[in-house]
């Protein structure tokens, strides 16, 4: 009876690490964004829809089925669904975003704030739709044949315990661990993940540093693109999706962001992580239906006992 | 005073228009216009006023509209009764969520507000109320308010809205409209000018939740089918947000304009297009979104209302005229500052005891005591980061102390909040100013003085008194950001003034201004001294201090170096030494 208690335990927290890894690297687009411009964008989660459509189609109309086969073609038209997202989101900064923040909205009520919320809800609204319009309402899905096998870890030191682990889950929280690595490095590396990082600081010191912010936020907005397309690309190999499937997930990454603390990019990876535990772990306790309420909760008692979040810094002037 | 005209001829025109429409499917689309301009406008109370952006509204909805079908299904009861049940229902949840929730601020506080209908969501599912339909009363139609003509229902739901109107209006033209406009423009200056803004943002949000939770009763009522995500759901949040902001935030016309326009818009696109090629209604409703916020960012009632004043102003041919002299002259012409005769007397009025504050481990203040007399001005000076104005914050109450007393007429006012102090006789200035900048001057100074105004005239005395005692009358009407760094410095005074402060600190009130521009404010200053309010300032150059202060009090690294008369302090040794370095002692004394 233990047994079956601890190996229920540990096949959770298992589930709630790999999926985790995945809404982490989803945080850290948003997280990006969102540290880097503070403009809260309701279009990310269509951002990942893109990304997960993209990756279908890379996958199955661009020949990449052909080149790499079932096994690694997956995840080669995953990754390259990124640089295309980069260019998606690289756009709709210039052409619509940048034109209510920046510069242009320091005379605005609430700096522009509210014209940024409704801005980016209308984006997502002609994104659903118009994904609607043209992938259709059936539901998708990127099957590779490891989505059906799975890893056994055990019999560990009783027996009756093993552990399963999805291949293409395993996998695709580690390249999502690979991936936020890669981008860890590049912010903190390069030349370009500087001028991020000052542009974030204080905008109006880096401009007078020289730094061209605008650009600083063109990059950083098709960078969130790009990284939570991918992570919507992982997610896709495990589970089917439609054109409005970013609302559901938009509310998980603002939440993964405000637990790691608003700015912090590798605490956006955590607060992702923390949810993706929350929601396994809470359906030992809890029935199924309670699964996403716990993670509101969860949310709300870590907000109240640290609102400036894991990583988060509370600075305030009179 | 605008009157209420406007209003009833809108509602009598949309009356008209309600009667001549027979088409079902219309009328439902002028029901629901008038539903969510309803939402809009609760949101509005909330969200507009105290800029405080609430993503979870559909909380206060949903509970609404459960109360309703619940009530209903399981208690028989009617709509009638439901309705104002839900009101209470929507005020109490109103006050749960806003006591944890505001103490967040900005971005925290928008999105922990997206978890309370979110999470209310799921645990609805939970309970097993995925779907449910109000049982039809066809023996009495009018007591459960189904009515068979859907003319009925818009005219009930023009009723709600005209009430919610009212409400509004009268929130907007009182204290407590002010209160919340403050807090939206400065929430640390409303709190030093004697507001209670928890208080305050407390009766907005159970104002605001109240509304919603009628609100939603009463849409359960028109659609007569209830599920999670339809009155809980991430859309019915953004639906509030929607209209206010597309209209215009923070003004009573935005949310009503909104709706007007976005509703029948996205009903008609509806109906006309989404059955030959799904998603194309919104696409096009997501395009008139964004291209009317690119073109009216502030929605359309500021944009409009900009327009209109800058084309009137054209066409007048008058400018603002900018040149003017913005001040009375001061009536002590700058020469005459000579040390006037002043009451003062032995009494204390402030004493301060241990006084010490540590921010880890800077001790910003230690050990800090002094006291000031009635009617005397005392002067604290120090070099940059000599802990002045965390002295300041200490004393009115911003930052509670590591230890120590502040007594004020012999009661320790430590633990207080800034209103608490403020009511107390404690006025303050700021720093780095923190004017309400869409404000007027006028209104400005009103907000200080609800603090000891028992009502709105006598608010409006005391602000105009203070305004004219700065000397600022002939700029009181203009808002505050087309004001100079002085008058900015004399309206923080007469909005502390206006609060009837026996103690007024200000912090660095000389900081930034040419040197004509100090001697004006001086003379300000002091003709209030010889008014007999006492007066704490901060200061860290000595000289324009001299002539003003009777007392010095010296700080550096947070701890007192002198304190005396003014001529003692300027040929202490260890002062020169804080100021200038060793070197100059010698050259200084001689």
């Amino acid at each position: 009876m233990t047994s079956q208690i601890v190996e229920d335990v540990l096949q959770a927290l298992v589930a709630g690490l790999l999926s985790g890894a995945i809404y982490g690297l989803m945080c850290v687009g948003l997280g990006l964004i969102f540290g880097v411009m503070r403009v809260i964008n309701f279009a990310q989660g269509d951002f990942m829809m893109l990304g997960m459509y993209a990756a279908y189609y890379l996958f199955l109309a661009a020949g990449i089925q052909g080149i790499f086969g079932n096994v690694i073609g997956p995840y080669v038209a995953i990754l390259l669904s990124g640089p295309l997202l980069f260019l998606f989101g690289y756009g709709i900064h210039r052409l619509l975003v940048s034109r209510v923040t920046g510069q242009r909205t320091a005379g605005l009520e609430g700096e522009g704030h509210f014209a940024q919320l409704i801005l980016t809800l209308g984006v997502a609204l002609v994104l659903q739709n118009g994904g609607l319009i043209l992938f259709g309402s059936v539901l998708a899905s990127i099957r590779t044949p490891l989505s059906s096998s799975a890893w056994e870890i055990g019999p560990l030191w009783s027996d009756s315990i093993s552990i399963f682990i999805n291949k293409s889950r395993g996998i695709a929280a580690l390249i999502s661990i690979l991936a936020m690595t890669a981008l860890a490095m590049l912010i903190t590396r390069t030349r370009m993940g500087k001028a991020l990082r000052a542009s974030a600081d204080n905008p109006v010191a880096a401009t007078y540093m020289g730094i061209d912010i605008d650009r600083s936020y063109r990059i950083a907005f098709g960078l969130g693109a790009a990284v939570t397309a991918v992570a919507g690309g992982l997610l896709a190999t495990n589970y089917p999706f439609h054109p409005y499937i970013g609302t559901d997930y938009v509310i998980v990454m603002y939440a993964g962001v405000v637990l790691g603390g608003m700015g912090s990019i590798i605490g956006a990876f955590w607060g992702g992580m923390t949810i993706g535990l929350v929601q396994q772990l809470a359906t030992l306790v809890l029935p199924t239906q309670l699964q996403n309420a716990a993670i509101f909760v969860v949310f709300l008692l870590i907000v109240f006992f640290r609102p400036q979040g894991f990583f988060g810094r509370v600075v305030e002037r009179t | 005073m605008r009157s209420l005209a406007p209003i009833l001829l809108a509602a009598l025109i949309y009356t008209g228009l309600t009667l001549v429409v027979s088409n079902s499917y219309y009328q439902l689309m002028l029901t629901l216009v008038l539903v969510w301009a309803s939402f809009g406008l609760s949101w509005n109370i909330l969200s507009g006023y105290t800029g405080l952006i609430s993503f979870g509204h559909a909380a206060f909805f949903g509970l609404g509209a459960y109360t309703t079908a619940l009530g209903q299904i399981y208690f028989d009861l009617t709509p009638w009764l439901l309705i104002p049940i839900a009101a209470a229902i929507g005020a109490v949840s109103g006050l749960l969520v806003g006591f944890p929730t505001f103490r967040l601020r900005g971005h925290y506080f928008a999105l922990a507000m997206l978890a309370y209908p979110l999470a209310m969501l799921y645990v609805f599912e939970w309970l097993g109320y995925q779907e449910l339909t109000l049982p039809i009363k066809r023996e009495a139609p009018f007591a459960y308010m189904q009515f068979s003509d859907p003319r009925l229902y818009t005219l009930v739901a023009l009723g709600l809205l005209l009430g919610i109107v009212l409400i509004t209006r009268a929130v907007e033209r009182s204290r407590f409209g002010m209160a919340l406009l403050a807090i939206k423009q400065n929430e640390a200056a409303a709190e030093a000018a004697g507001i209670n803004t928890l208080a305050w943002k407390l009766r907005s949000i159970v104002l605001s939740g109240a509304i919603a939770g009628a609100v939603g009763a009463f849409y359960a009522v028109v659609l007569l089918v209830v599920t999670p995500s339809s009155v809980f759901g991430m859309l019915v949040s953004a639906q509030a947000l929607t209209v206010a902001m597309f209209g215009g935030v923070g003004t009573l016309w935005g949310p009503l304009i909104g709706a007007a326009a976005l509703i029948p818009v996205g009903e008609i696109l509806n109906a006309e297009l989404s059955a030959r090629l799904p998603g194309i209604q919104g696409v096009i409703y997501g395009i008139a979104i964004i291209v009317v916020i690119l073109v009216a960012p502030e929605g359309i009632f500021w944009t409009l209302r900009d327009r209109m004043k800058r084309s009137a102003r054209a066409t007048a041919g008058i400018l603002p005229d900018l040149t003017a002299p913005a001040t009375s002259p001061a009536p002590n012409a700058p020469a005459s500052i000579v040390r006037l005769q002043r009451i003062t007397s032995r009494e204390v009025l402030l004493s301060v005891r241990g006084l010490s504050k540590s921010f880890g481990g800077l001790k910003a203040v230690q050990d800090v005591n002094f006291d000031v007399h009635h009617g005397t001005i005392l002067g604290i000076i120090g070099p940059n980061g000599a802990g002045k104005t965390t002295l300041f914050n200490l004393l009115n109450g911003f930052l509670p102390p590591s230890s120590g007393e502040v007594m004020l007429d012999g009661r320790n006012m430590i633990g207080c909040k800034p209103h608490v102090l403020c009511r107390a006789g404690v006025g303050r200035t700021f720093q780095i100013m923190r004017p309400f900048a869409r404000m007027s001057v006028r209104d400005n100074v009103r907000v200080g003085a609800y603090v000891q105004a028992a009502s709105e005239q006598e608010a409006h005395r005391l602000a105009a008194d203070a305004v004219n005692r700065v000397g600022l009358s002939q700029v009181a009407d203009r808002v505050a950001a087309e004001l100079t760094t002085k008058q900015l410095r004399l309206m923080e005074i007469a909005r502390a003034l206006a609060g009837k402060p026996r103690l007024l600190l200000l912090d660095e009130t000389l900081a930034g201004l040419g040197h004509g521009e100090v001697d004006e404010v001086t003379a300000v200053v002091q003709r209030l001294a010889r008014e007999g309010i006492t007066i704490a300032i901060i200061e860290h150059t000595m000289l324009s201090m001299v002539r003003l202060v009777d007392r010095f009090l010296v700080l550096d690294h947070g701890a007192v170096l002198a304190d005396g008369e003014p001529q003692h302090i300027t040929r202490d040794q260890r002062v020169i030494e804080a100021y200038l370095g060793k070197k100059w002692v010698a050259y200084a004394q001689t």
